[in-house]
């Protein structure tokens, strides 16, 4: 992983049209080594998203790709934390027709290894066209670096962290580059209580949820913080989902010591601020609060590591003081897309990007925190 | 009820008779501060408490200690606080806020003069503070270092400062005061680390060697800072031994937000609760307690705080205890180690990385 030193290369290269055959191509041959992977299932499941079929899946998408070209240069600069997604972050750039310089996260994981490997692998021999649109540095903080990159490029990609991005805006970008940031962010859950008791595949709902939450640390912007019950059997919804949830926590989950006490005192720091009603547990692997109602400053006593509040609705509309700006995914179980459609529609949140079902809150899309990436990583070219 | 605790000594009451006394006085500073201290009351209710259901101390809340960070709590009102002290955290950290009034201020010198005098005697001693005069000198917030020098400062009969505002060694003023002592007993008194560091380390450097094997070490403040030189607990002992004759030494565990109430290490090296507090080890997966042997999360009890409500925290410490009522040096009460601070873990998540615990 050299430091990209003489960016000549990178700076001449072409704009390509969105999903070029050549990049498919690539993506193909990469989805073959990576879906290999037994491993690590993220990046296996990074492999199975980019396969060439389902890259033609999202191209049909979109109608105007004729008229497109990518925007020129991205710098991406990916969160330090979670090992994939700046192979995201990549395929969005390369789909869109750019050429890329992907900054990797500072910590290192064997994950990253694998995928650059695999990414260098190709292009060194079949792929040596792609070369120039692909190129990845690694470093600490630095003021140098970001001044460098961020003056090259012509969209400038920053995930995560409100701190990262602060620290990248100190560095000026071209007068006509543009900017993507993706700030922290929180999500809720919603559940329909009577859908749920008459579901079959209760162990299948437990193991989505935990995939959405549990699966990292519960701290991923897309991780529900708040779980919402809709309907009119709420009581024995509940005790089944958490007594599911727990079998599976307490046999899958590692909860180090710090964690149990953060819990705990997130749990009081509640309890001072806001009635809540702590709901017992015969252990710590699930630390539930009740509410009553929700108040728009409840994300500043969100926690971690299976910390959840939790409040009955009669109507979807009662989530409505926390859908501002910073409210992401809605996780949901046992709605209807009309239902939820109507919700948007008729209440018109300034929050929530997103509505998924439980289990697919971390699944990658080319339309991130409302963001399509193809349109806003590339131009249109307009001839009359 | 305090006063009928002071009567005793320190660590005369086995486990059946502590276990009373401490049910009986931990319930009352609970609903003192259910009666008090808003906060407390709310965060009580909340978790649906029940006082009645409590058999023993065993079954009353614990507050993690970084709720002092996060929450301003106390049970007094704002013209009764005489002092507030402050857990030394680096800058930038946020620092807990100990809210003391008269009462409780008196009650921690009068508890820490108990435990202390049965290790070093009730008579005082002319005594040498292993740090700088700096640390005291803001009285209006009281630092962790600053108020351990104070509070032992009642065994001091005359006082002096080994070091100076630049944290230097102070020789001349070690120097006058050993003569002016000199055949005397004296009492050492510092941070683990500052005894370390700007002590010993700076006697190897010079030549003169002090005799102090007539003298008495009491150091605290945990040994987190001097993991990094490998210090062990004997090799630190031993090397104090060697340099000066010092071999009256004894380290403490206590905190800011339990101020007083400090338990020290005996002659076998057991850290010692008195009956002025207790430690109860907790699995953190449920936080049932622990069996003698089994390390845990260190709770630690006291009876002493009525301004504050501070009598049951929960520590970010490990620890491990050994055994009650029968350690050879025949205090009574409980002895235990403290392994050190419980693990950083790595958090995932996109936002910007961090670790939980301060």
């Amino acid at each position: 992983m050299q430091l990209t030193d003489n960016l000549e290369g990178l700076i001449n290269a072409k704009p390509l049209v969105p999903f070029d055959d050549d990049v498919l191509e690539f993506f193909g041959d990469l989805s073959k080594q990576l879906t290999k992977v037994r491993e690590y299932s993220d990046v296996a499941t990074f492999g199975f998203w980019c396969r060439k079929a389902a890259l033609l899946k999202e191209k049909s998408n979109y109608n105007d790709l004729d008229k497109r070209l990518g925007k020129g240069v991205v710098f991406h600069s990916t969160p330090s934390n979670v090992p994939v997604n700046f192979a995201f972050s990549l395929a969005a750039g390369l789909l869109a027709g750019n050429a890329n310089i992907v900054r990797l996260p500072g910590k290192n994981f064997e994950q990253v290894e694998i995928i650059v490997n695999a990414v260098n692998e190709l292009l060194a021999g079949k792929h040596k066209n792609l070369a120039p649109y692909i190129n990845f540095v690694k470093y600490p903080p630095n003021k140098e670096l970001h001044d460098k990159f961020s003056a090259v490029c012509d969209v400038r990609v920053i995930w995560g962290g409100d701190n990262t991005i602060n620290e990248l805006r100190q560095s000026p970008l071209k007068p006509r580059a543009t900017e993507l940031t993706f700030a922290d962010r929180y999500s809720v859950a919603v559940i329909n209580a009577d859908e749920y008791i008459n579901a079959q595949d209760k162990e299948k709902i437990a193991q989505d949820f935990y995939n959405d939450t549990y699966f990292t640390d519960q701290n991923a912007c897309t991780s529900p913080r708040i779980v919402y019950w809709l309907g009119s059997n709420i009581d024995e919804a509940k005790s089944t989902f958490w007594g599911k949830l727990h079998t599976l926590v307490k046999s899958k989950y590692e909860l180090a010591p710090v964690q149990s006490v953060g819990k705990l005192s997130a749990l009081y720091k509640a309890a001072a601020n806001m009635p809540i009603n702590y709901c017992k547990s015969a252990d710590n692997y699930i630390t539930r609060a009740e509410i009553n109602n929700t108040d728009e400053n409840l994300m500043e006593f969100k926690y971690n590591s299976g910390f959840f509040f939790e409040q009955s609705i009669a109507e979807l509309k009662e989530i409505l003081p926390i859908c501002g700006e910073r409210l992401q995914t809605l996780t949901y179980y046992g709605l209807s897309n009309d239902e939820l459609a109507f919700f948007f529609t008729e209440h018109r949140p300034k929050g929530i990007d997103r509505a998924v079902p439980f289990g697919k809150s971390m699944d990658f899309s080319l339309v991130w925190d409302g963001h399509d990436l193809i349109s806003q990583l590339s131009r249109k070219v307009i001839i009359s | 009820m305090f006063n009928e605790i002071l009567q005793l000594s320190p660590f005369s009451l086995s486990k059946s008779e502590k276990e009373l006394l401490l049910t009986r006085r931990l319930s009352e500073l609970t609903n003192h501060h259910i009666k008090n201290c808003p906060e407390y009351a709310s965060i009580l209710s909340g978790i649906g408490f029940d006082i009645a259901e409590c058999g023993s101390y065993y079954d009353l809340p614990f507050l993690p200690v970084s709720l002092f960070k996060e929450l301003d709590l106390k049970s007094i009102t704002q013209e009764e606080i005489f002092k507030v002290m402050t857990s030394s955290g680096t800058t930038g950290q946020a620092v807990s806020k100990i809210y003391l009034d008269k009462t409780t201020a008196n009650n921690q010198q009068k508890a820490l003069a108990k435990i202390v005098s049965e290790f070093t005697g009730s008579s005082r001693m002319p005594m040498l503070i292993i740090d700088s005069p700096s640390v005291i000198k803001n009285r209006t917030m009281f630092s962790a270092r600053g108020a351990g020098i104070l509070g032992f400062s009642i065994f001091g009969a005359d006082k002096a400062y080994a070091l100076n505002d630049d944290m230097e060694i102070d020789l001349p003023a070690i120097e006058a005061f050993f003569e002016k002592h000199s055949g005397k007993r004296i009492l050492l008194f510092g941070f683990t680390f500052m005894v370390w560091s700007h002590f010993y380390k700076e006697l190897l450097k010079i030549k003169h060697r002090f005799d102090l094997h007539n003298g008495i070490l009491i150091h605290g403040g945990g040994w987190k800072k001097l993991v990094g030189e490998s210090v062990s607990k004997s090799e630190f002992k031993s090397k104090l031994t060697d340099i000066c004759g010092l071999n009256d030494i004894h380290d403490y565990y206590g905190m800011v937000e339990q101020t007083g109430c400090i338990y020290m290490e005996c002659e076998h090296g057991h850290l010692h609760a008195s009956i002025f507090s207790d430690v109860i080890t907790r699995r953190h997966i449920d936080f049932s307690p622990c069996e003698f042997g089994e390390p845990g999360i260190v709770q630690v009890v006291s009876v002493l705080p009525e301004s504050y409500p501070g009598h049951s925290l929960l520590t970010e410490d490990e620890g491990v205890i050994l055994g009650e009522d029968d350690c050879p040096c025949g205090r009574k009460g409980k002895y235990f180690q403290i392994n050190g601070r419980l693990k950083m873990a790595e958090i995932r998540g996109c936002s910007d990385t961090y670790a939980v615990n301060r």
